[in-house]
């Protein structure tokens, strides 16, 4: 599908990226439109939230099998994939695969730059090499590089204004902060046809929570289950995929999470003991004056 | 009376002795900040300007430090801070600190504004050191606007390209000024790097000029001495209790509980005062869907769009902040405290009410029934600083007032004097 | 009524204020505010990045007898000489009384350990020198890496900043260069790769 749309005009291409990114902000959402996407339940949420190692692997699987091919995801090194509070692959394991990929070498003697296999210390290479390429390869549309895709999304809840104080209390509460993995899920999942009297840009697909409902990027999982054969005997269902690979995403924007939720923890208890303390102490130096 | 304090320090060892007469700065210390005497009734309201010092020293702190690892270019920026988050040691949670302290910052300066508010905290002799604080917030919330834009998110620059390109309004009372003072603060045709690094620049600057700002409120409060919640001034000793170990416990302790508050927000829900679109590299050819502030200044972005002129919306915005100078001067109250102001009280909490509105509403789009509803606010705002407080100080008339601190706190015993004019606090 | 508000803080018998959980309060704020400072001072450390780079591992396969290449380990030159057999000779054969600098200044050995060429490199591997390329005097970076470089008198390499003489085993020989060339901790990793660092 690619290879012949590749064929088309570069001038189109370009008019289409122009016209796109200058409709961009009206061609989105009508101004606060009401996004209806549901919470699902990540194991990494709230206060006790950890990634799932297994999980983690699983993602990392469907983003090197599918989404790499457009997707980028620069800020994440090899060596991250052998630290701790992520997919946790064994460091051996993660320096083979590394060495598969190819990477700019630095220039020879003759000024040439050739490739050289990665090191952990390296990222992990994109798919285009710079955003004209991409732009070129996709019709005028950026895939964007999904490093902090999970954290630089958010869901328009359309709340009512007499709820926005208990919402707010709740969320904060209970530590929620997965409003662009549940967006992300639900944009994997969102692909379907157009509902009669949608006429659909050229390029563009349907899909049920993108803002504006027409996206540039084509259902990932058109193939369905299957695509991605899973070596832990998870079932290989496209509703997986998505769950793996958004949970994947959200440890690659965030990848102290759960450091960060167990030193939160242990500063808690200690600032919580500290306050009591200093509340009696408060009391007994104010007891004469009362 | 507070003013000629003496301190009862005495010397403690032949090397204090010494530096006593030299530099007598451990004597100013413990005269302004150990046996200083302090309301008794003071509330733990009264606690927030410890807060405010607190997390001014947080912010200095961590500013210092991030500033060790950012890089303060258009091409850098965005990657020097995910670095920051991702590798540097404690990076996530230095970074952490430093953007939720901003926001845990106004909550302790709104709170510290509206307890001065309601208690009548610039009234005469009080006016100068109201105003030094006015004067405070309007550098934090520069300081905070600059700092916003350091990430070089799309939020980031976007923010600085609306706010900034308001002073084009001037153009329309000289042509050609307000382009060109634009220009001016841009550095160039439209917010580049160039803009970004002198904001980094006076970001860096002017906590410093706040903490001098902060000195100088400090020594104001200090010659005329805390308010407290009856109004009343403080007459004899017993009116008060040294400052060290009781204010200062008291203070202590309402940090520790606001730091949990602080805390849990940098370990649990870091990103939640943010917007997602500042996780977006900045892009000056894609503008967001809605460009907003941060919390803390929403308010005033809703009077900013509920104008329809520009040049107007824009001294809206400004006079909305800038009227606060002008409170000592519009409060008629004979009577300080709102505790004993049974009309003004509802007017203040009408108030408060409406500037949680007009954030709610500069949160939305400036569409439909939200503008109605901003202008009607911003008519409020206004409303209240320009009719109601001249006003109702006037017409009203305050319940009775204690005798003393002293009285209030321990109770006066006697039922309702013959002498009525244990009078309203004249000042 | 009116004495206990008095000013009561520094008069010596208030007991109230030393009061045991006052104390125990003030040291568990204490403790947390001290604890609170370290990640202020380890942020200076090397981050995670660089850390990733404090070792490098090199492939010696390609490295002819006679060649030597240089890579860049933590942000120094080190110099990797496949020794001739008479360049490990010559090196043997040099008594310690005419070193000027008699320790191995090897970082996997402890100082007072005799510069020795066997201490020098690894048993097995003699054939194999691995140096800082930088010179001990003041920082230079010395010759004698490439074919066309001179090696100066004794064979190994020479500093044209102000004209030291290194030997085959990378040991200061003329000149006011005071040490030897150091060598890095490194470390067989496979018959034909070292890790460095």
């Amino acid at each position: 599908m690619i290879a012949s749309m590749r064929a088309r005009s570069t001038a189109a291409s370009l008019l289409l990226a122009a016209a796109a990114a200058a409709a961009g902000p009206l061609a989105a959402r009508a101004a606060g439109e009401v996004q209806h996407i549901e919470r699902q339940s990540w194991t990494f949420a709230g206060l006790l939230g950890k990634f799932d190692d297994a999980q983690l692997q699983r993602g990392f699987k469907v983003y090197t099998e599918v989404c790499a091919r457009c997707h980028g995801v620069k800020r994440l090194y090899f060596r991250n994939l052998a630290e701790p509070g992520g997919p946790g692959f064994p460091e051996a394991a993660v320096k083979s695969l590394a060495a598969t990929y190819q990477v700019d070498d630095a220039p020879d003697e003759q000024g040439k730059i050739g490739k050289r296999p990665a090191l952990l210390s390296d990222r992990l290479p994109p798919p285009y090499p710079n955003e004209q390429a991409a732009r070129y390869a996709q019709n005028g549309a950026l895939p964007p590089d999904l490093s902090l895709i999970v954290k630089a999304r958010g869901i328009e809840a359309g709340t009512p204004f007499y709820r926005v104080l208990d919402t707010m209390i709740r969320d904060v509460l209970t530590g929620y902060q997965e409003a662009g993995a549940d967006y992300i899920y639900a944009y994997l999942t969102g692909f379907r046809d157009p509902p009669p009297g949608v006429k659909l840009a050229e390029f563009m697909n349907y899909n049920t929570v993108f803002p504006g409902h027409q996206t540039a990027m084509a259902n990932p999982f058109t193939a369905g289950d299957g695509l991605v054969k899973y070596d832990d005997g998870t079932p290989g269902t496209v509703d997986n995929y998505a769950r793996d690979v958004t949970a994947f995403l959200s440890w690659v924007a965030d990848p102290r999470l759960e450091e960060r939720k167990r030193l939160g923890l242990l500063v808690m208890g200690y600032l919580l003991i500290t306050a009591v303390l200093l509340g009696f102490a408060k009391r007994r130096i104010w007891r004469d004056v009362h | 009376m507070v003013s000629h304090h003496e301190s009862t320090y005495r010397p403690a060892s032949r090397l204090a002795k010494w530096i006593d007469e030299r530099l007598p700065l451990p004597r100013l210390m413990h005269g302004q900040f150990v046996d200083f005497p302090t309301p008794r009734n003071i509330n733990y309201l009264w606690t927030t300007g410890g807060l405010l010092t607190f997390f001014l020293g947080v912010q200095i702190a961590t500013g210092i430090v991030l500033a060790m690892h950012y890089a303060p270019t258009a091409a850098d920026a965005f990657d020097s801070v995910e670095r920051i988050r991702r590798d540097v040691n404690f990076g996530w949670l230095l970074r952490n600190m430093h953007a939720v302290g901003a926001s845990m910052f106004f909550v302790a300066v709104y709170i510290h504004i509206g307890r001065g508010l309601y208690y009548g905290s610039y009234k005469t002799p009080r006016e100068l050191l109201w105003m030094i604080g006015v004067v405070i917030l309007l550098l934090m919330m520069a300081t905070a606007f600059m700092g916003y834009s350091l990430p070089w998110g799309q939020m980031s620059f976007w923010a600085v390209t609306v706010i900034t390109n308001l002073f084009s309004s001037i153009d329309s009372i000289i042509p050609g000024l307000g382009t060109r003072i634009v220009q001016w603060l841009w550095g160039g045709y439209s917010v580049t790097g160039a803009t970004l690094t002198r904001f980094y620049s006076l970001h860096y600057l002017l906590p410093f000029v706040i903490a001098g700002a902060v000195g100088l409120h400090i020594w104001a409060l200090h010659v005329v001495g805390q308010n407290n919640p009856t109004g009343l001034d403080i007459k004899t000793a017993s009116d008060t209790v040294p400052m060290s170990p009781h204010a200062v416990m008291k203070d202590v302790f309402a940090l520790s509980v606001f730091v949990m508050l602080f805390a849990w927000f940098v370990f649990f829900v870091p990103d939640y005062l943010g917007h997602p679109d500042n996780y977006i590299e900045a892009n000056p050819l894609s503008t967001p869907p809605h460009i907003v502030p941060e919390w803390y200044f929403l308010p005033y972005y809703a009077i900013l769009r509920a104008i329809p002129s520009k040049l107007l919306g824009v001294v809206a915005m400004f006079a909305s902040i800038l009227i606060l100078l002008f409170i000592p001067w519009l409060d008629t109250s004979r009577v300080r405290s709102a505790k004993y102001r049974p009309i003004y009280k509802w007017f203040f909490w009408l108030f408060v009410i409406s500037v949680v509105a007009l954030g709610y509403l500069g949160s939305k789009p400036p569409e439909g029934a939200y503008v109605y509803w901003a202008r009607v606010f911003t008519a409020y705002y206004f409303l209240h600083f320009l009719v109601i407080m001249p006003i109702v100080g006037v017409i009203e008339s305050p319940t009775q007032l204690p005798r003393s601190i002293t009285e209030s706190v321990l109770g006066g015993g006697g039922a309702v004097r013959a002498d009525a004019a244990a009078a309203p606090e004249r000042r | 009524m009116q004495r206990e508000a008095h000013l009561a803080s520094h008069t010596a018998g208030e007991p109230n204020r030393r009061d045991f959980i006052v104390v125990a309060a003030q040291a568990f704020a204490g403790v947390g505010a001290a604890v609170a400072l370290w990640p202020f001072i380890h942020q200076m450390n090397p981050d995670a990045s660089t850390q990733a780079l404090a070792s490098i591992e090199v492939d010696l396969a390609p490295i002819k007898e006679g060649q030597a290449i240089t890579v860049s380990w933590r942000g120094k030159p080190v110099f990797i000489r496949n020794r001739t057999p008479e360049e490990i000779k010559q090196a043997a054969e040099v008594k310690l009384a005419d070193l000027s600098d008699t320790s191995a200044r090897n970082d996997a050995l402890p100082e007072k350990a005799p510069a020795y060429d066997s201490n020098r490199t690894k048993k097995g591997k003699e054939n194999w020198l691995v140096l800082v390329g930088i010179c001990t005097h003041l920082g230079c970076i010395p010759k004698g890496q490439s074919m066309s470089d001179s090696k100066g008198e004794f064979g190994g390499w020479f500093c044209p900043c102000h004209g030291s003489h290194y030997d085959t085993s990378g040991r200061i020989r003329k000149g006011p260069a005071p040490r030897n060339l150091e060598v890095p901790e490194y470390e067989f990793i496979s018959d034909t790769k070292i890790k460095i660092g």
